[in-house]
Parts: C-alpha cells; structure tokens; sequence
C-alpha cells in the first residue's frame, strides 16, 4: 500500500517544533484518574431499531414454537442460560463472556413507551431517560445529564463515538465526539500551512490539532511527508479514498468504534456511548439479525480485548428502544412489540445470570396480547449500573437522570 | 459603516462566487428579497400538491402490500409496486435537495436561501417515518419559503398547522378527553397531547424565558385538539375530537362559544404580536446571523420593529441589514462561526459547480459529497435531534470531529463535484476577496498541490468565520 512508503511523522511533534505549545492546550491536557473520581468504566450501547429479546434468549418449550414456527424451529444452541433460555447461535463468540461471568441479560424490560410502537420515539424515550414524551420539553439525554453529578467531569471523561449525534449524550456537560470515519491524509507541508492560517484563531486551532492528532493515529489517514511528485500523486489517490464511504475497512466501523472507545476508556475517559443498527428485523429474521448480533459480538470482543485490565472496572449497557412481537410475522420476522431484553457485559459484573421477572407467553400474559409484558424499567438497571459505577445518590437518580424512576431493590450488579 | 459588499454575501449569503456578483448596498438586497423569487423559478422543484399526490399514492400502494395474502402473485406484484414507489420517493428527494443546492450556488439573492434555512430549523419538522421524510423538502419549500419576507403570524399559521409539523410533534394523536369522539371511542382511545402545544409556546413564539405556565401549556393543548392530517390529507378540523368548553391561554379567553378552526388562528395571531415573541425572535435572528453574543442595541431595534410592524419580517430583515452593528467585523470580535450546512454550500458556491450537476446529481453523488458528510460535521441534513433545531453556539461546532469532518471533506470533495479545481492563487482571492490575509494567500501559493491549497483556503478562519 501507498502508505507504507512515506514516512509518517507525528503532527504532535512537528507542531511543537514550529513553536506551537500544544502542552499547553486545555484539550490536551490529561486529567487525572483521581480528578474523574475513580475507576470505573461505564460504556453505553444504543441497539436501534428494537433488538427482539426473544430471539437473544429463546425460551425453551412447546409455547415458543406455537408462536414462532420457524424462527424456533433451528436447534437449539446448546448455550442455556440460567433460567433455561437458549443463547441465539450467533452469540457464540459471546459464550466465553457469559462462562467467565462477564455477561448478564434482563429478561422483559422496557422503557416506560407504550403503544405506539414508533421507532423514532421510542429512541427518543431511550435517550432522554424520562418518564414520557407528551409533556415533551426535554432537550437533552440521561447519560449527559449523569454526568453533572459526577466528580469533576472534565473534557475527557465522556465521549459519544460514530457519526450520527446521539440525544442520549446532548446536554450542558462536555462530552466528547468523534466519529473513527473522520479521517483526512495532509502533507506535513499542508499540515504546516494550517497551523500558520490558524495561527490567530486559538479556539479553531486547538480543535484542529485534536483532529490531527486522533486521525494521525489510524490506520488509513494522518499526516504524511512527502518527498516528489510520486508521492503527490498517491496523495491524491488516498483524498479520493476518503470521500467513499464504502471504502477500505468500512465493513468493520462498528470495530473501529469499539477500539476507539476502548483507547479512550483506558486513557482518561470514563464513560463512552454508540450505537449500533440493524435490529429492525421484519422479514427473514433467521438471516438478518445474525449480522447486528455479530457486530454486537465484536464490539463487546473489541472493547474487552483493547481493554485490557480495564475491562475489570468496565460495565457495558446495551439497550433497545423495544423488544418485537412475540408471534412472528406473515415474512418470517416479527413487528414492533414492548417488552424486551437488556444485555450487560464487563470485567466490573456479577454475570452468569437472568435477571428479570418473567412473564410467561401464554395469549392472557401478553402486553395487548401481542407483545412480552414488561415486567420492569429498563432503566432501573441503567440507574443501578451507574449508582454502583460511580456512586450516584438515589435522589440524583431518581429525580435527574431518569425523572420518574423508582430505583427500589439493588439487583447488585457488580461483583 | 453601514454596508460592506463582502459582509453582504458572507455573513448575509452563501459566500463569494467567482461567477455571480454580490449585491452593492442594503436598497439592492431589500429590492431582491422583496421581488420575485427567482431562485426558485430558475431551479424548480415539484410542487406542493404533486409531492402530496405521490406521498398519498404510496401510501396506497402500502396499503396493498400489506393486505395482499402472502405467497401469491399479487403480493409480488403489489410488493414490486411499493419499492418502485419508494425508490421514485428517494429519487425525487434527492432531486429536491439538488435544486436547493443550485438555488444556493447560483443565486443574486443569496440572503433569501439564508432566511430560509433559518426558519426551516425554527420550525423543523423532519420526517419521522418514511412518508413524511419524503414530504419534508416540500414543507419547507411551500410552509416556510414564501413567508420569510412576510408576516410572523401567516408563518406560523402554516408551519404549526401543516400536516408535516402535526404529524411530527404529535398533534394528530391528541384528542380531547371529553371530546364525542373519546366518548364514543371509550377506553383506551389517546387523550390529550401537550408537545404541540408546549413546543409553540416555548419554541416557535414566546421562548423558554416567555410569560406562560404549565396551565397554558394545557389550555392550548386543549384548544388544539380537533386538528388531524394524513398523508396527503390536508389539515382539518374535527369538531368531534376537540376538547368542549373554553379555553383561556395567557388571561384571554378561546372558543366560548364552539370549537372552530378560526380559534387556533386567533390563537397563533396573538402569541405571534406578544412581546415575548419579538424579544425571542429579535435575539435569534442576531444570534443567528451576527454573533452569539448580540449587540443589545441591535437586538432592541429588532425587536421594536417586530411589535410596531405585528411582526412583519421583511420590516424586520431591514432593520437588520439597516443597523450598523450588523456590519461590525471580526475586527471588532463580532461574527459567527459557520454551521457545517453553510460551510458545505458556501464552498460549493465558491467553486461554482455546474447548475446542470447540482439539478442531475444522483443519489450516491449526494450521500458522499453531501449527506454523508454533514452527518460527520454534527449536522445531519435539515435533521436536528429535536423540535429546538440545530444549536446556535460556535462553540458547538468547533469540535474536533466536526473540524476533522470539514477538512476530510475540503480535501476530498471539490476535485469529484467540479470538472477542473481553480488555481489556489486565483480562488484564494474570488473566495475571501481582495482582503484575503495574508497568511493565508501565503498557504494558497505554498501547498504542495491544488488539492491542498484549496482546502487551506475552505479550512481558512476567513472563510469560516463570518
């Protein structure tokens, strides 16, 4: 590969010799473990689209098989769960993670959203953590609003990862973004001239040099010294590169959003949210939720792997907008239901269990006979995850984070 | 000083273009404005009963799908007739924000496409299915767009009660509690919706800081119930579902006799004359279009010429472009920061792509040089994640992704959307004008290659900050 042939110098050197005093930089200035209040990781993952619950945990049984004669019908994976449910066959990656007691599930849980079934506010109830969209007015997200009762938060504490720009993470507290698709190549020499046009305007300058210095550490982009026409030419090749969205690597975004988070979190961030799609799985759900539970798969892979020992104080929350029908479909898939299944993952857990009261499948358990019946708020686990994580109070819970909210009894979910 | 001809297309415009001349003095941008809109007669796009006809034909074609039994000939067919529906609904979108780039790229009247853009974000309404995201191009163009030199009031009136923003704040659900309807219903019909009500006190007209209550929130509510649309159907009122009684909101008192579409007029033509709402207008519009931190004396003149006018826009935009503070510089720390929609179109205007290109870009043309992009910068096209638009702080958009994102893009972009990239020597001087800094006239002659030396200009804090 072109790449390989220029030599590579760090836009974080070259701006400290041109005088620049990046140290100095507020943006880039590391901040303490104890400044951030402790160890502990929190990583949020937004499934859109509505996971089905039932297909992630199959129960086993005559009652499952009724309602679902196909989607049932494979064997069973041979992955049981507490409680008897069948792990759903492409989780296996994800097996090792529930034997070492790093993966816990929360069977028949919901948002507080009914009826509607609306992908788009159901997302929005997900995110902003509140108690209903009626009333409306609220213009910012749980996890932003966590994080004005943490510790001094600072710059680095939170980031909200990938392309599209979360609720969840809007709010007055900083958070962080960056999308692992943002990504340039520049001559030094161009790199040099920025700096000089940049020279007067500090705030643009200082955001400009975190991009530098993020791109400058990926795989495909970063600031590259360039010698002859050659390697201008290459130069051009890799811009036009940039600009195609299906271009090297864009298959394995998702991975590329986990291993960012994951350099983060085991820097000076403590908290990291993203999402991942493609769980909206009308027709030929066999097929097509293999896919969103193979990324699932691989991030939370991604994430222990890239983690390394900080995967010990890690807890992963994974959360949909609803759970899907508990009968399939005329096409072999389900339809937008109600209660659904929540997924926990990390060193930091218990593990190895369901949590969750289950409500039973039979046409008179049912939510309007169609859906699982939530049996609890989803976000009641969210609120205890972050209690235990960083020691927020039950009022700050309860009344901020997530308005409306009764925490009640501790699931204990971390070891 | 009063008027400064670069000013006039960058802080009040889509930017310098090499092609089209900017106008010479404030008479000749109020004479554009309030003359016909060219733009739009120039770069058509389809028209507000066609879109509405075809969004209502799909949904037919939906209907028939869905009904036809499974495994025969006619699903395949009927299925066959959606996704052509649906892949004709993209098409046509795609087209739709083509010509809205043209309008940008091409036009005299640049400030025109500005005030659009900034009342479509005060009042959006992106689509939340799939239907109304195809109908949302045509709400701006026929709820928003003929009403920027207008009264406040007639604006309002048609983006509050257009199907797109009852459907997107929830309107068509909210049904009185005592209504015929909810009694004839019984349990379990929806009751009463407040996001209508709360996002047009809070948001369109008398802002968050405004003089009402939660019980006005609910009297409006109240007061709105009866209002549906569809698809394609245009808004009504049904007594049956509206709430029985009067109403009273901020001390007046609303349909005391019976409920009447004419009432929610009144209603809107009264929050759109309050005070409130001139203060809440006057400082976005100086926010927006001068600096986050406004002039005082600007922001007042604004807004005294909002209530002696009942909110006359065009009145309004004058005294704006009319105020001596609109035209301080960055000299005098005034200005904004670009919001990445304006970067994008601003460069596009600077490198004059072809109106030809812009009216036949194809669908994946745009997702890479345009849509997919302006979701990396933080700003997904005309999708803010709520009813409170996109944020008007600078310090918002100067993340560094969203600076990563503009460079990527500076350097990636002009050389596929124009057939030859300009000399960096020449477009330094037709993007940034005779005032071109120096350091950045330096950069322009010193890149390595044309590629870079025209992002440097785009990536410039002179062409950025306007």
């Amino acid at each position: 590969m072109a790449k390989r042939r220029m030599d590579r110098r760090s836009f974080l050197g070259q701006s400290l010799a041109m005088g620049c005093s990046l140290a100095a930089s507020p943006v880039l200035t590391p901040v303490s473990f104890a400044a951030t209040g402790g160890d502990n990781r929190l990583v949020v993952i937004i499934l859109r689209g509505g996971l089905d619950g039932l297909d992630l945990l199959r129960p086993v049984g005559a009652e499952l098989l009724r309602l679902r004669p196909t989607l049932a019908a494979s064997q069973p994976s041979g992955m049981e769960t507490a409680g008897g449910a069948m792990l759903n066959p492409a989780c296996a990656p994800l097996w090792p993670l529930w034997q070492a007691g790093e993966l816990e599930f929360v069977q028949a849980v919901s948002t507080p959203y009914r009826r509607k079934r609306s992908h788009f506010d159901g997302q929005d109830l997900l995110e902003a953590g509140t108690s209903d969209l009626e009333s409306g007015g609220v213009r910012d997200g749980w996890l932003n609003r966590m994080l004005r009762h943490m510790p001094n938060t600072e710059m680095q504490t939170a980031y909200a990862i990938g392309a599209d720009p979360m609720l969840l993470s809007r709010g007055e507290m900083p958070v962080q973004t960056w999308s692992p698709d943002v990504n340039f190549v520049l001559s030094s020499q161009g790199a040099r001239l920025m700096q000089l046009t940049m020279e007067r305007d500090p705030e643009m300058s200082h955001a400009m040099m975190r991009a530098m210095s993020m791109v400058d550490g990926s795989e495909a982009g970063g600031i590259v010294e360039t010698d002859n026409q050659n390697m201008m030419s290459e130069l051009n090749d890799m811009m036009d590169a940039q600009m195609r969205p299906k271009g090297a690597g864009a298959a394995k975004a998702h991975v590329r959003v986990a291993e960012f988070a994951a350099d983060q979190l085991r820097d000076d961030a403590r908290v990291a949210c993203f999402s991942l799609g493609g769980w909206d799985t009308h027709a030929q759900q066999a097929k097509k939720l293999r896919k969103p539970l193979e990324h699932l798969s691989d991030s939370l892979l991604t994430l222990k792997a890239r983690l390394g020992p900080a995967w010990g104080t890690t807890t992963v929350v994974a959360m949909t907008e609803f759970g899907r029908t508990v009968a399939e479909n005329g096409t072999r898939g389900t339809d937008h239901g109600t209660g659904g299944a929540m997924i926990l993952a990390g060193g930091a857990l218990k593990g190895g269990r369901v949590l969750g009261r289950w409500p039973g499948l039979a046409e008179a358990d049912l939510y309007e006979r169609r859906d699982l019946m939530p049996t609890d708020d989803v976000r009641r686990y969210a609120a205890w995850a972050i209690r235990e994580s960083f020691g927020l109070s039950r009022a700050a819970l309860e009344q901020d984070v997530f308005p409306g909210v009764t925490l009640g009894d501790n699931p204990s979910l971390l070891a | 000083m009063t008027f400064d001809p670069g000013l006039a297309q960058t802080r009040f415009g889509y930017g310098r273009s090499p092609e089209v001349a900017g106008p010479q003095s404030v008479d000749q941008m109020m004479a554009l404005l309030r003359g016909p809109d060219l733009a739009a007669e120039r770069f058509p796009v389809l028209s507000a009963e066609l879109v509405s006809l075809k969004a209502k034909d799909l949904a037919q074609k939906r209907k028939v799908f869905a009904k036809a039994k499974g495994g025969t000939d006619a699903k395949d067919t009927a299925k066959e007739h959606y996704m052509q529906g649906r892949q004709q609904a993209r098409l046509d979108a795609v087209a739709w924000t083509g010509a809205e780039l043209a309008r940008r790229v091409w036009t005299k009247d640049a400030f025109r496409e500005r005030l659009t853009a900034f009342w479509a974000d005060h009042f959006p309404a992106p689509g939340k299915t799939l239907f109304y995201r195809f109908t949302a191009p045509a709400y701006v163009n026929s709820a928003i767009r003929p009403h920027v030199m207008g009264k406040f009031e007639d604006m309002l009136i048609s983006a509050v009660l257009s199907p797109q923003m009852l459907h997107y704040l929830d309107q068509v659900y909210s049904v009185g509690p005592n209504s015929t309807f909810a009694k004839q219903r019984g349990k379990g019909v929806r009751g009463l919706n407040e996001n209508l009500a709360r996002e047009v006190l809070e948001l369109h007209t008398l802002g968050v800081d405004g003089a009402y209550t939660q019980q006005d929130v609910r009297q409006l509510a109240e007061l709105l119930t009866g209002l549906t649309a569809g698809i394609g159907i245009e808004t009504r009122y049904r007594t049956k579902r509206s709430e029985p009684g009067s109403e009273t909101i901020l001390g007046k008192e609303y349909q005391t006799r019976r409920s009447q579409m004419s009432d929610i007029h009144e209603v809107l033509r009264d929050l759109a004359r309050h005070p409130d709402t001139a203060r809440h207008i006057a400082r976005k519009i100086a926010v927006h279009f001068v600096s986050d931190t406004p002039d005082i004396a600007l922001v007042d003149v604004l807004e005294r010429r909002f209530l002696e006018t009942e909110g006359d826009l065009g009145a309004v935009t004058e005294a704006l472009l009319r105020h001596p503070a609109a035209w301080h510089t960055h000299g005098d720390g005034v200005g904004n920061f670009k919001q990445p929609e304006m970067f994008v179109s601003s460069a596009l205007r600077a490198l004059t792509v072809p109106p030809d290109r812009l009216m036949q870009v194809t669908e994946k043309q745009l997702h890479r040089y345009f849509t997919a992009p302006l979701r990396k910068m933080g700003q997904p096209w005309r999708a803010p994640l709520g009813p409170d638009g996109f944020e008007e702080a600078d310090t918002h958009w100067l993340s560094p992704q969203g600076l990563g994102a503009r460079l990527q893009w500076a350097l990636g972009a002009p050389a596929a959307v124009v057939p030859d990239l300009p000399d960096p020597r020449d477009f330094v001087i037709t993007t940034l004008g005779e005032e071109a800094p120096a350091s950045v006239r330096f950069a322009a002659k010193a890149a390595e290659n044309r590629r870079e030396g025209i992002a440097l200009v785009l990536m410039s804090p002179a062409f950025q900050r306007v």
